[in-house]
Parts: C-alpha cells; structure tokens; sequence
C-alpha cells in the first residue's frame, strides 16, 4: 500500500514551512526552501507515524531533492554550483 | 566497555541503556547472549567490506553500473547483505566531490563501514559540514578546487549513503586486492581521498 508519486526527476519542490511536533525527519534547516527532485527513493512507511507505534501506511514516497547552497545558506562562503541533498517525504513537499 | 581508566559515573543514558537490557534480559525478550553476539556481529563488519566494493567497481566497468543504479543489489553480488535499508553510491568525478552526513542523527553505512567514528556523530562536523563543507573538508586536510561542485548528502530517512572515490593515478593493471588496500573508510564518507600508490 503506497501513495502516489506525485514529482519526477527535475521538477521544482518548494519544502513546506511546518513545524509540527513529534518525530520528524525533515530538518529544520531545509524547511521553506527551494530545490528540484533528483530522483525518487521508493516509498516508506510514514516515520513520523512510526514513531507513535503506528503503520506508517500508506507508504510515503521518498525523494531525494537537490538545492543550491547558496539559496539555503544567504552567507554561504563556498562555490556557487555546490549543492545539498537532502531525503524528503512527499507530504512535505509542493509544487514550486 | 571494560577498558581501564579512571572511574566515571554513568551519564543518564548510558543508566537508562543498561536498566533497559538488564530489564529485557529479566523479562527473557532477549539473551545475553543475544546481545553479546549481535554486539560482536557489529564489531565484526568493517570498513575492508566497502572497500571491497569500491575496488570491484574500479576494476569492472558493468559492476560500477550496477553499484550507481542499485547500491544494495550490486552489494549483494558481493555477497554483503546490506539489509533492510538501501544503499545509494554516489560517484566522485574531475567535476564532482561528495560528502555524508546525517545531521538528525547519525545515520551510516554501517553494513559496509563498520561502526562510525565519533567525529561523524559530533555536534560540529554534523551542523557544519552542511553549512560550510569546503572549510570542514580542508579540516580534514583536503582542498577542493574550486571547479569542483561539493554535494553534501544529509541522510534524513531510509537511503544509506557511500562515497566512490576516484581511483587514484599509477594503479594500473592493479588487482582488486591491492586496489582495495588504498581504500580508506574516510575516502567512503567523501572527507578523505584514497591513498596514492
């Protein structure tokens, strides 16, 4: 049992700015920023779930996602193509 | 555990961990024994293994392929059981250098490198490798041309993540044996290179 993928490779996925309590596998530094999805992982069961000895189904699409760090980091010091991945469920992500 | 040194009280976790096996071992959910082997089969896994890995794909072309597409199935070839989770190799280039971290925690390869150093699980390679690589990376005592991308890899969920680092210059026509001998654990996080022959 697992929910639809919803993004392809190269689409631009803005990462929600939530900050709901509980286990949560998105870190916090990555939350409202822009990136493009670099490839679909599979589906997992939702750790947030997980973690409250529940199922965690329907599986969750996991993706990795690529951004730029100088859009994450204003002050970024280092080069303007040098990146962050970061895995990201799907119902933490939209549209960009 | 039973290194000798001066005597220190247990921190509060270390309390709780030995209250919870003491109580699990109690109310017979496990064995020591259980335990104690499944401690040794930790110890037991080491860095050798992903270098194994890496000198296969070094010296076969088809294997490389396999390893990009399908970490933990091409580790099975191997026959190194990489399990429940899956592995995602990301390949060094002239144009790319990459680096692990997970920043929740401290998620690892552990199934081809063995158990992780103190230094990946620290506060500060953890929250600054992230922010600011080149600085970390030159810590660890190598400069990445500027050229060169750095591709941070934060392994937040349920994908492992392992360093192909480039087979270094003058190995040619090496066997896979004494390739795997310059594969060192640090050049698989991506904070190292090989050694050079």
């Amino acid at each position: 049992m697992a929910l639809e993928a919803r993004f392809r490779p190269g689409d631009r996925v803005r990462v929600m700015k939530a900050y709901p309590l509980g286990h949560v596998r998105t870190p916090y530094y990555i939350r409202g920023h822009t990136g493009v999805i670099e490839r679909l992982c599979g589906s997992f069961p939702n750790p947030e779930e997980l973690a409250q000895m529940r199922s965690g189904l329907p599986a969750r699409p996991l993706y990795r996602v690529r951004f730029l760090q100088r859009e994450v980091w204003p002050d970024y010091h280092g080069e303007p193509h040098d990146v962050v991945e970061v895995e990201i469920f799907q119902h933490w992500l939209e549209a960009a | 555990m039973s290194e000798l040194g001066e005597y220190r009280p247990l921190t509060y976790f270390q309390l709780m961990e030995v209250s919870l096996r003491e109580l699990l071992v109690e109310k017979g959910v496990v064995t020591e024994q259980a335990i104690e082997a499944a401690v040794e089969d930790m110890r037991s896994r080491g860095p050798e293994r992903g270098a194994r890995v890496v000198a296969r794909a070094w010296s076969d072309p088809g294997y490389k392929r396999r390893l990009i597409e399908d970490g933990t199935r091409a580790c099975e070839e191997l026959g190194l059981d990489v399990p429940a989770l899956r592995l995602v190799v990301v390949e060094n280039t002239p144009a790319v250098h990459n680096v692990i971290v997970c920043t929740l925690c401290s998620c690892y390869p552990r199934m081809l490198l063995g158990l992780p150093p103190d230094w990946y699980k620290s506060r500060n390679y953890r929250s600054r490798v992230v922010r600011e690589p080149r600085a970390v990376l030159a810590e660890f005592g190598i400069a990445i041309p500027q050229h060169v991308a750095i591709r941070v890899h934060d392994s937040t969920a349920d994908m492992r993540y392992m360093v192909l680092p480039m087979r270094p210059a003058g190995t040619d026509g090496w066997d896979e044996e004494r390739l795997a001998a310059l594969v060192t654990r640090d050049s698989m996080i991506g904070v190292a290179l090989p050694k050079v022959p």
